[in-house]
């Protein structure tokens, strides 16, 4: 069986879905059940003492679903590490999507206090998933300090663009011994398959299942792309042709004399 | 006594545990993380947390994210 | 995993099997890969490979070399400080079984020797020894490290292997790269022709590279000794190290070494022969399978097929060599652990080089850039 593991523990789908963003509950339920998804992330907020809502968590079934809170809001590891305690203290597995994003125009992630607050929480016994660039060398030292995964943008977040980042991931997936998750900017099917394909680990994508009319039509389909993606990836994709080149043979040496 | 919470100040005119206010602030309490000065509050400590003059609480829940 | 655990993923009868059924199909697709996986490599690496499919991929390494390294080929000497040796390793002339005139170097030998590598250019040292601690050990070689490294910036080293403790003196003296070969990963030969002595422990031997690796060494060589055992298995496992060798410690370069088995005083018969065709083949996929790895090539090989090779993937080669302890102030060389085929001056290898259009580098690195209170 081709499952996907973290941190030991096994998952079917390799579709990771975030609730934000939804028109409603309901938009966000269905896109959750139609996209097969067993791990969703979370994020944390201050009560709003003037209207408080119905939980989130009333509307997510913790039994089916892995909870993965992230660190969204934080600017800096300090923000990012008491966010994590926060989500733990509710009573969360010790999981924690690490995102530090201080940008608030592209919320692009903070690569130095990822770094920072990742090394702070895995020493505190958190299975960390950190949000980052898609930096190689990053990743390297990501995987070195042990997080669970790494999980470099697509491109950058809501922006639905797709993998831009593909050739630094391609090198991240080749070099990386933990799963490679992408995450962020992945706006159609298309481009979680393009990712698999690749042979990333696992996609995350949020902002393409909420802001569409449809979401549990979308969320399928996302599935389908993830799959598909990935099929094609454990069968052996052909590859374009390259013809020989060079004017003088480099290897005619050996027929001569 | 005044208690600073979610950034804002609020009077309350006699002392009351983590579990009163959460009453009054109509909030359920298995779905609020709860932060005073800076700590966090475990769970099972609300209803014998007793607030004071000037502390500042963070009540926190999960939303929707990505 | 450990690499002992990775090894166990691939039985050499099956390794073998698999490489030597590679289909032309197979070869082809290979062949197409951006990236190649294991796999892909085995079949690179089988005898089926066709003339036109051997100058594809030769083509390929050519380009990614050059996009990787330029034109550029890295100079290094090796200085044999000791020829003393406690192992019996049956295809070696320095072997315990060998009766011949054991030399180790005094500190004023190599001094002396290591001021003429200088004044022929070469900044890159590499220091051998046999295996026989209580007369060229650690201490002796710290002293050596010591002399030399006034003479140039980089020293590397291929002597026995050593606990990660011993790798971390030597990363202390100065030492910044470090080559160990596995000879074969056949471990039943292996066993065979390793019968007495330290090297006989298969394992330590296996292990010494990621040893280095932890110690922080810069570079670490690695490689099959070519015609002991199957070579198609032996480069496979080669690259399979390498790979592992680079995932693990990634702030390191990991180098390949191609020597072919060539007579030695004891008179050794290879297993099999890797003819040159096969040499070329190995080379061009161990450059498609790791891009930045080093590709070595010394002066075993006859400067005609060093001249052929050149433009195939190879990034450092040996000049103007001497494989006996004190060779290149003294004229005798009785004492040579192999037959040197390539005889040319340093200065002849960097006209050669600039003729084929390469530029020689003599120094690509020097410790001293380094903040360290090492013995500079």
């Amino acid at each position: 069986m081709d499952q996907l593991i973290i941190a030991g523990r096994e998952f079917n789908s390799r579709l990771l879905v975030g609730t934000g963003k939804f028109a409603s509950n309901q938009a966000m339920v269905a896109a959750m059940e139609n996209s097969a998804c067993e791990i969703v992330t979370i994020a944390l907020r201050r009560v709003d003492l003037d209207n408080p809502e119905d939980s989130l968590l009333s509307h997510i079934d913790s039994d089916r679903y892995l909870l993965l809170p992230n660190t969204s809001g934080a600017r800096d590891a300090e923000e990012a590490v008491r966010l994590a305690r926060l989500a733990r203290a509710a009573g969360c597995e010790p999981w924690i999507k690490l995102e530090v994003t201080p940008d608030p125009y592209y919320l692009l992630p903070d690569p130095i206090e990822t770094l920072k607050a990742a090394e702070i929480l895995v020493k505190e016994g958190f299975v960390v998933l950190p949000y980052m660039p898609a930096d190689p060398v990053l990743a390297r030292h990501l995987e070195e300090i042990g997080t669970a995964t790494v999980m470099p943008l697509g491109a950058p977040i809501g922006t639905n663009r797709g993998v831009r980042t593909r050739d630094l991931i391609g090198i991240i997936i080749e070099q990386a011994n933990v799963p490679v998750i992408v995450d962020a900017g992945l706006g159609a099917p298309s481009h979680a398959a393009e990712a698999m394909e690749m042979g990333a680990d696992a996609v995350l994508v949020n902002t393409a299942l909420a802001d569409t009319p449809n979401p549990a039509l979308m969320a399928q389909a996302f599935r389908k792309g993830t799959e598909a993606g990935r099929e094609a990836y454990l069968a052996g994709l052909g590859t374009q042709r390259q013809q020989a080149e060079a004017s003088s043979p480099l290897t005619g040496f050996l027929r001569n004399g | 006594m005044e208690l600073i919470i979610n950034g804002e100040a609020h009077e309350y005119l006699k002392p009351l545990t983590v579990q009163e206010l959460l009453q009054q602030l109509n909030l359920n309490a298995e779905r609020v993380i709860v932060e005073i000065n800076r700590t966090i509050l475990s769970p099972t400590g609300h209803n014998e947390t007793e607030l004071k003059q000037g502390d500042t609480i963070e009540l926190v829940q999960f939303v929707g994210g990505g | 995993m450990s690499f002992q655990q990775q090894l166990e993923c691939y039985p050499q009868t099956e390794i073998v099997q698999q490489i030597t059924a590679a289909t032309p199909q197979q070869i082809d697709r290979a062949l197409q890969q951006q990236r190649l996986n294991i796999d892909d490599f085995s079949r690179l690496l089988s005898p089926n490979i066709t003339d036109r499919q051997l100058e594809l991929m030769a083509e390929r390494a050519q380009r990614i070399t050059r996009q990787r390294f330029g034109r550029t080929i890295l100079l290094y000497a090796p200085l044999y400080l000791s020829n003393e040796c406690f192992n019996g390793c049956k295809y070696c002339g320095f072997s315990a079984d060998n009766h011949f005139p054991r030399k180790t170097l005094t500190l004023k030998e190599i001094e002396r020797e290591a001021k003429i590598l200088r004044r022929q250019g070469f900044r890159h040292m590499l220091l051998l020894t046999g295996e026989a601690p209580k007369v060229a050990g650690i201490d002796y070689l710290e002293d050596a490290i010591k002399i030399i490294k006034k003479q140039c910036g980089s020293v590397s080293i291929e002597v026995f292997p050593m606990d990660t403790d011993g790798y971390q003196r030597m990363v202390a003296a100065g030492v910044d790269g470090l080559t160990v070969y596995q000879e074969t990963y056949d471990t039943e030969l292996y066993r065979q022709l390793h019968p007495y002595g330290p090297k006989s422990d298969y394992h330590y031997r296996l292990d010494a590279p990621e040893r280095a690796g932890i110690a922080g060494l810069r570079r670490i060589g690695i490689g099959s000794l070519l015609g002991l055992g199957n070579s198609l298995s032996d480069v496979f496992y080669s690259g399979l190290h390498a790979l592992y060798l680079a995932r693990k410690f990634w702030r390191t370069q990991v180098t390949l070494s191609f020597p072919r088995i060539c007579p030695a005083d004891g008179g050794f018969q290879p297993n099999s022969i890797v003819d040159d065709r096969q040499l070329t083949q190995f080379i061009c996929a161990m450059r498609l399978l790791i891009p930045d790895a080093g590709l070595v090539l010394s002066t075993r090989e006859s400067a005609e097929l060093r001249n052929n090779l050149l433009p195939l993937g190879i990034t450092q080669m040996s000049a103007g060599s001497c494989t006996a302890p004190g060779g290149y102030g003294e004229e005798n060389r009785d004492a040579e652990q192999f037959t040197i085929s390539d005889e040319r001056s340093p200065a002849e290898v960097e006209n050669l080089l600039k003729s084929r259009g390469y530029e020689a580098v003599w120094k690509d690195w020097d410790g001293a850039f380094l903040n360290k209170a090492a013995n500079d």
